[in-house]
């Protein structure tokens, strides 16, 4: 038993953590981590009230993103299977929200997230089915086709779906007693749901489930002959994932006020998949460096060459990963290792 | 230390929150209007320079279109360089790229009002895209001017009068047609092919509204979607109907298939029309040219493969200032000569505003009276009121002949034979 488990851990991608301690800890361990996270909450809370409001957007937006790749992060990087459909359960938690706002009047938008949350996991649920057969490049065919299928799906209802017009709806205002400008509003209602993802996330991978899907992970074998059962515990990784797509989505919803089929095609998919390698696969920090780099790249690439900003984009992920294969995340706690301490 | 962390956050946050809103300080960049203009936006334009926003797919599936930017740069550099500007101002255009994605679109829109502090969005790209940002656009107050789609609800809509579109609508291409048939086949039965979207609806629904009361019938009717592999069935369906008539309404991929498969049927050669969007050269030539002789499509700007053209003083023009200004562009590609169109149609707009100010632009665009722009067809003109949003509703019907398109007839003014279009 104790051999398996130190194999397990040197065959693990994520950084080697030391053994008997559960959830990569890393240098970052213990009282500075909490620390660490608690600057950047306060950061983030003061943040918009120095930011012009297109700044405070782009950080929303880059929490919206955030909050998917959590979801995403769950199902790549911690239980080791690949989905390039990620995308397609974000479309359906940004289109529950929307058809919600726009069918029935005075629906308080803060009931939509459940709503989005609930039919995005029975659709994980669903789609969780196949990927207990399949492995490897077969289940991403079978998600990829499930990203490619949804846009020309989404214009065929049109009565319920606005059809290839999509739908516009009003964004959430601020409540008077706030003082908060829309933008602001907005920002602070994206960083709750993002910090209770982000909680909901890490409190999932402490407990048994988390060790059943590391364990998944790195061995299927081995992990069955501990007793994990396979194909729940698959299922659920995918439903779980979904469920963060579809919160991201219905946030999404809130803060741009408009959803149509082309905002979601393969490429939302192919890029979050991106994101998320790039910010470092299973890692804590991962999905927020991965939002930042799906968020700010494509702009900065633009600004460094107009003519072709696709090949600058492409060209700086093959510069990132060449630099830091185990991503950003990665690449910080390398660089923070290498400090030397005194212990 | 868990709950003591969890502590400071909630204390910061009460810290911060105390601090309350923010000032809403707009910056102003540009010199304060005076006179009859005062107290209107100046964001943006001073005595000397004017600063433009525009947000085009430079990347992603329709990125074709990323060349009408350079169009409008050349226009713009040569207008600065030899003109000394748009009345004195020299004009700087920003170009940022949304791949044809809405959300990119509203983010490059906050971008180019807040950050780059922008007088006015000068086009945005697709119906998309401009449906995302129009909104936020108006809210801000912020003219979004001669947007590059033909969609009818830019100047159907009221809620909106911050956003104005430029190229003839759906509708009014539709009405064009109409009115041909009207004329060459009053009693016209019409076999409809249409893509699947609210491009194709609005054409259809345009195309069904004008022949009402008329003897002209729409006997069959199929559509298709933009995934669809190939519009072979439509047609054998269509073929069925045996109508006179073939209004092609679809994009070019499709638009090439309708054309072949026309051809290839022998026993069925109804009169095909094809719509402008799908009416391009690279369109047809891979049908072969001796298919689709007689083929009637429509116009609005000159086209600079026409060698009717050839020595038009503005196409001169336009290829002298390309060569100088846009080296590497080739000018035969007609989405640059749209560019240079609509650019200088921004620059007519603005010479005849009042008040050099983003109210004194949205007020321009809607008062415009029978502006001649030199790149559109003669006879086409722009015209806007208060309650009329089309700038340009008259197009010019063509005929494949040879190698290339030739207009014929007169340029039909739609709003002259169907009045104007309302929501």
């Amino acid at each position: 038993m104790s051999e398996t488990d130190s194999a397990q851990v040197k065959r693990a991608p994520a950084p080697p953590a030391a053994p008997r301690r559960p959830a990569p800890a890393g240098p970052l361990a213990g009282r500075w981590r909490w620390v660490a996270i608690a600057l950047l909450l306060a950061a983030a809370c003061y943040a918009p009230f120095q930011l012009v409001p297109f700044h405070v957007f782009q950080l929303t937006m880059v929490l919206v993103y955030a909050v998917a790749l959590l979801g995403l992060n769950l199902l790549v990087g911690h239980a080791g299977q690949i989905s390039l459909g990620h995308g397609a359960f974000f479309a359906v938690g940004a289109y529950t929200t929307a058809i919600l706002l726009d069918h029935w009047d005075g629906m308080p938008y803060p009931v939509t997230l459940p709503l989005a949350a609930g039919v995005a996991f029975l659709l994980g649920l669903a789609f969780g089915v196949p990927a207990m057969r399949l492995r490897g490049l077969y289940l991403a065919l079978v998600t990829l086709a499930m990203a490619i299928f949804l846009a020309p799906l989404l214009k065929r209802f049109e009565e319920l779906t606005g059809g290839s017009m999509g739908l516009t709806l009003a964004k959430p205002a601020p409540p008077a007693w706030s003082g908060l400008a829309p933008d602001q509003w907005l920002y602070f209602l994206t960083l709750v749901v993002a910090v209770a993802a982000f909680l909901l996330a890490h409190s999932l991978l402490r407990s048994r489930v988390g060790r059943a899907l590391h364990a998944l992970r790195d061995n299927e074998i081995a992990a069955e002959v501990m007793g994990v059962r396979l194909s729940s515990y698959k299922t659920l990784a995918f439903a779980w994932s979904a469920m963060f797509a579809g919160a991201a989505g219905c946030v999404y919803t809130w803060v741009i006020g408009f959803v149509s089929p082309d905002s979601f095609t393969v490429n939302l998919s192919i890029t979050m998949l991106a994101g998320l390698v790039v910010g470092g696969l299973g890692t804590l920090f991962g999905p927020l460096l991965g939002a930042l780099f799906v968020m700010f790249v494509p702009s900065i690439s633009q600004d460094i060459n107009d003519a072709a900003p696709g090949v600058i984009f492409g060209l700086l992920i093959i510069a990132v990963m060449y630099v830091a294969p185990t991503g950003l995340a990665g690449l910080a706690e390398r660089l923070i290792k290498k400090i030397p301490r005194k212990e | 230390m868990r709950v003591s962390a969890i502590g400071c956050t909630a204390l910061l946050l009460l810290a911060v929150a105390a601090c309350g809103g923010r000032d809403s300080g707009g910056g102003t960049t540009g010199t304060a209007a005076s006179g009859q203009c005062q107290g209107q936006q100046t964001t943006g334009i001073t005595d000397t320079s004017i600063k433009l926003g525009g947000i085009y797919p430079l990347s992603g599936p329709a990125s074709a279109y990323g060349d009408i930017p350079k169009g409008i740069k050349a226009y713009f550099d040569y207008v600065n360089a030899e003109k000394g500007g748009i009345k004195g101002r020299k004009v700087e255009f920003v170009v940022r790229d949304d791949g044809y994605q809405p959300p990119k679109a509203v983010e490059e829109a906050r971008r180019l009002v807040e950050q780059e502090q922008v007088f006015a969005l000068f086009q945005t790209l697709g119906t998309p895209s401009t449906t995302a940002t129009w909104d936020y656009t108006n809210q801000q107050k912020v003219p979004q001017v001669f947007v590059a789609t033909g969609a009818s609800q830019w100047g159907t809509d009221t809620a909106h009068p911050w956003t104005i579109g430029w190229q003839p609508n759906y509708i009014s291409e539709a009405r064009v047609y109409a009115q041909y048939l009207k004329t060459e086949k009053p009693e016209a039965k019409v076999a409809v092919l249409y893509q699947n979207d609210d491009f194709g609806k609005d054409l259809l629904g345009g195309f069904t509204q004008a022949i009402e009361g008329t003897q002209i019938k729409v006997v069959a009717e199929q559509s298709y979607e933009v995934s669809d592999p190939s519009v072979d069935p439509q047609m054998r369906n269509l073929a069925e109907s045996k109508a006179d008539v073939l209004l092609n309404i679809t994009t070019p991929k499709f638009g090439s298939q309708a054309l072949a498969a026309d051809a290839k049927n022998t026993s069925w050669n109804p009169l095909h029309i094809v719509n402008n969007v799908a009416a391009s050269i690279t369109v047809l030539k891979p049908v072969g040219f001796e298919n689709v002789q007689g083929v009637v499509s429509s116009s609005y700007y000159k086209d600079p493969n026409d060698p009717t053209w050839a020595n038009d003083p503005e196409m001169m023009l336009y290829r002298q200032k390309m060569q100088q200004y846009a080296p590497g562009a080739d000018p035969n590609i007609p989405y640059h000569t749209f560019g240079w169109a609509v650019a200088s149609s921004f620059h007519k707009a603005m010479e005849a505003a009042t008040c050099m100010t983003r109210e004194g632009l949205r007020d321009a665009v809607r008062n415009l009276k029978g502006v001649k722009v030199d790149m559109l067809l003669p006879g086409v003109t722009l015209d806007t009121s208060q309650s009329d949003g089309f700038p340009i509703e008259s197009m010019q019907l063509m005929q494949f002949k040879g190698e290339r398109w030739e207009l014929f007839g007169e340029v039909i003014d739609t709003r002259k034979e169907f009045g104007p279009l309302t929501g």
